[in-house]
């Protein structure tokens, strides 16, 4: 089983962040592999030791920072790790963006075909959840969003996909674009042995002339859309916290009813 | 004037309330038409759009099989070629939808927009982004724009003139899509308003041991919807439609109750948006004090009691 998995570099959410000019900008090493994409990792490793053979690698397309989120990833037990950078790439938008993840996912699986591409259900810094579909049309492959449970057998892959109106089940042939949400596994604690390994592992640095795309088709000029203002939101005036003394709840009803909530 | 195309969305056959509130944007924007995908709707429910400004209801008869991301947003092409703009709620399935679309058309999408205007001929749109923590517009530079809104930030409004609905059916050339869909399980939706559509919510997490009486009861005298953290409906006390949070349901009512919930970051993403926020907690130092109009300092299993039987009184009063 050869599968790829996605991994974001997201500022932390606990951090401060701001914005300059359209785009975020971080201060220091406030960054991690996002959140949500542990749990893409981890069902890739359990498809690969279900099958008992394979490879999974790890790919991030963002700046130099970015490198952190694939060596989280060999630090959970993928096999390899690639990095695109290229300063034409950024203030791309999703579509930008899919198309440098899809040129390198066509890369690896031309070297040898890959099963399947396994994503993280959204990024938590701007929660779009766009990507997976983004990716699965560029390279025209199935797609198998929002999957709570995942197997694949005979070549082909099941999710179980929970939607508000109803549980869903659906298969589609390999290869696929498959995204996992939280539900789908719980990431494991991190393991030392791992960790120590993963610092004698290479990462792969690729640009955009490797991938044989045109600068032009992506970053901030093709994207379709743009950042135009951005503000802090002001932070909540006149909060009130009372502690219970035995009369709290009353307090509590009257604030309600004087705002016409209640 | 600009075609905006608002896509329906409906439950047990009857036009969500999210969906008049993408009507009523629409009209802000140009001329609304509605697109159905679907069996045919009943006359009432066409009425009911062309109430809030749907000058068509474009209806593109497709089963289950629109289920599929690739087949309603196919279905939705077909039904929209002359719209500059799609309206859409901000649904983990339209996301899909839209992403597909937007591929085929080359439209520019945002999503989970607060609100929408035309700026010199383009889509601006209004977001929170960082956990509710920064307010951002962006501009939609593509001739064509898809917005994903959320639901409760546009009030409602009938249309002043309101004509009535034409329902065009429009035939579609749905391709074979690679995905199967094996089994539907509908789950039974829970009372009342659903989570993301619900003016109130209030919210119980791990604080409530598992208990959930006192919350549905402040919920009912609310007129609200009863929502959970992740611990809550991991342990099991109530289903995993009820979370809310980034990665359960993004909610923005007019009032916002957490009981025993302590305010993470990931709950709060998915929260913090909402009008008024009160928090009930024994801990003082819980987070969730941090961005709650009004905070109780206390045991739930006190103040709910309490304050559900001042509102009942002042109310019989
Ligand atoms: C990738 C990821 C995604 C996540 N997504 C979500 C999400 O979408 N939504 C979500 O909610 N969580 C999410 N979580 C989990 C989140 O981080 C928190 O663990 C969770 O929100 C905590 O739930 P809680 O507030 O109910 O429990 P706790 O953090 O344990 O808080 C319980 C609170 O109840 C108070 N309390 C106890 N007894 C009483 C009482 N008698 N009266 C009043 N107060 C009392 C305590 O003081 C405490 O503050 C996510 C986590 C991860 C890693
Ligand atoms: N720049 C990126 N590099 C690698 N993976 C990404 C990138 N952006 C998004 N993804 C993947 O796509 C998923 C959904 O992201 P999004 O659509 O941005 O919410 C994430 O969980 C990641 O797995």
């Amino acid at each position: 089983m050869r599968i790829l998995v996605t991994v974001k570099f997201v500022p932390d959410l606990q951090s401060q962040r701001s914005f300059t000019e359209g785009a975020v900008t971080r201060t220091g090493d406030d960054g991690t592999m996002n959140e949500l994409d542990e749990n893409a990792v981890e069902a890739a490793l359990q498809l690969k030791e279900a099958a008992g053979e394979g490879e999974v690698y790890a790919l991030t397309v963002g700046g130099d920072d970015a490198v952190a989120a694939v060596r989280k990833a060999l630090q959970l037990g993928v096999d390899h790790a690639i990095h695109v950078s290229d300063a034409a790439i950024a203030g791309s938008d999703v579509f930008g963006t899919a198309k440098v993840i899809a040129a390198a996912v066509r890369k690896v699986h031309d070297e040898a075909p890959l099963d399947l591409v396994v994503t993280g259900m959204a990024a938590l810094d701007g929660l779009t959840s766009m990507l997976p579909t983004a990716l699965a049309v560029e390279l025209d492959w199935s797609q198998l969003t929002l999957a709570s449970g995942l197997t694949v057998e005979d070549g082909a892959a099941t999710i179980v996909r929970h939607l508000p109106d109803a549980h869903e089940t659906v298969s589609a042939p390999l290869p696929a674009v498959v995204s996992v949400t939280d539900e789908a596994n719980k990431p494991p604690y991190p393991n030392f042995k791992l960790i120590m390994a993963a610092r004698s592992k290479p990462v792969t640095t690729w640009a955009l002339a490797d991938l044989g795309i045109d600068p032009a088709a992506v970053g901030a000029g093709a994207a379709r859309t743009v950042v135009v203002d951005a503000s802090p939101r002001p932070p909540r005036e006149n909060r009130v916290t009372v502690t219970d003394t035995g009369d709290a709840g009353t307090q509590l009803a009257d604030f309600l009813l004087e705002k016409g909530l209640a | 004037m600009t075609t905006v195309a608002v896509l329906v969305e409906t439950r047990s056959g009857e036009v969500t309330q999210p969906t008049f509130e993408a009507l009523t944007l629409a009209r802000s924007l140009g001329t609304p038409v509605a697109v159905w995908l679907g069996e045919a709707p009943e006359a009432p429910e066409v009425a009911r759009l062309g109430l809030y400004g749907a000058a068509e209801v474009r209806v593109v008869a497709v089963g289950d099989e629109a289920r599929l991301p690739a087949v309603a947003a196919a279905a939705l092409g077909a039904a929209t070629s002359d719209a500059e703009v799609m309206l859409m709620v901000s649904t983990f399935v339209n996301k899909e939808i839209a992403t597909r679309l937007a591929l085929a058309t080359g439209a520019g999408v945002v999503v989970d927009a607060a609100g929408a205007e035309l700026v010199d001929g383009r889509v601006e749109t209004m977001q929170t982004v960082f956990a509710a923590t920064w307010n951002v517009r962006t501009r939609i530079e593509a001739d064509r724009a898809i917005v994903g809104i959320r639901p409760n930030t546009t009030q409602a409004i009938a249309g002043e003139a309101p004509g009535a609905a034409t329902l065009v059916e429009v035939a579609a050339d749905l391709r074979q899509a690679r995905e199967t869909v094996v089994v539907v399980e509908p789950v039974s939706a829970p009372e009342g308003v659903p989570l993301a559509e619900a003016p109130v919510v209030v919210s119980g997490g791990r604080g409530t041991g598992g208990d959930y009486t006192l919350v549905r009861e402040l919920a009912d005298v609310l007129g609200g919807a009863v929502g959970a953290s992740r611990d809550a409906t991991d342990e099991g006390w109530i289903s995993h439609e009820h979370m809310v949070g980034q990665t359960g349901t993004t909610v923005t009512p007019a009032l916002y109750v957490a009981c025993g919930i302590s305010g993470a970051v990931h709950h709060r993403g998915g929260m913090q948006a909402s009008g008024t926020i009160v928090a009930v907690n024994i801990d003082p130092d819980a987070p969730i004090f941090e961005i709650a109009d009004f905070g109780v300092v206390g045991d739930l299993g006190d103040v709910l009691p309490q304050a559900i039987a001042r509102i009942r009184e002042r109310r019989a009063g």
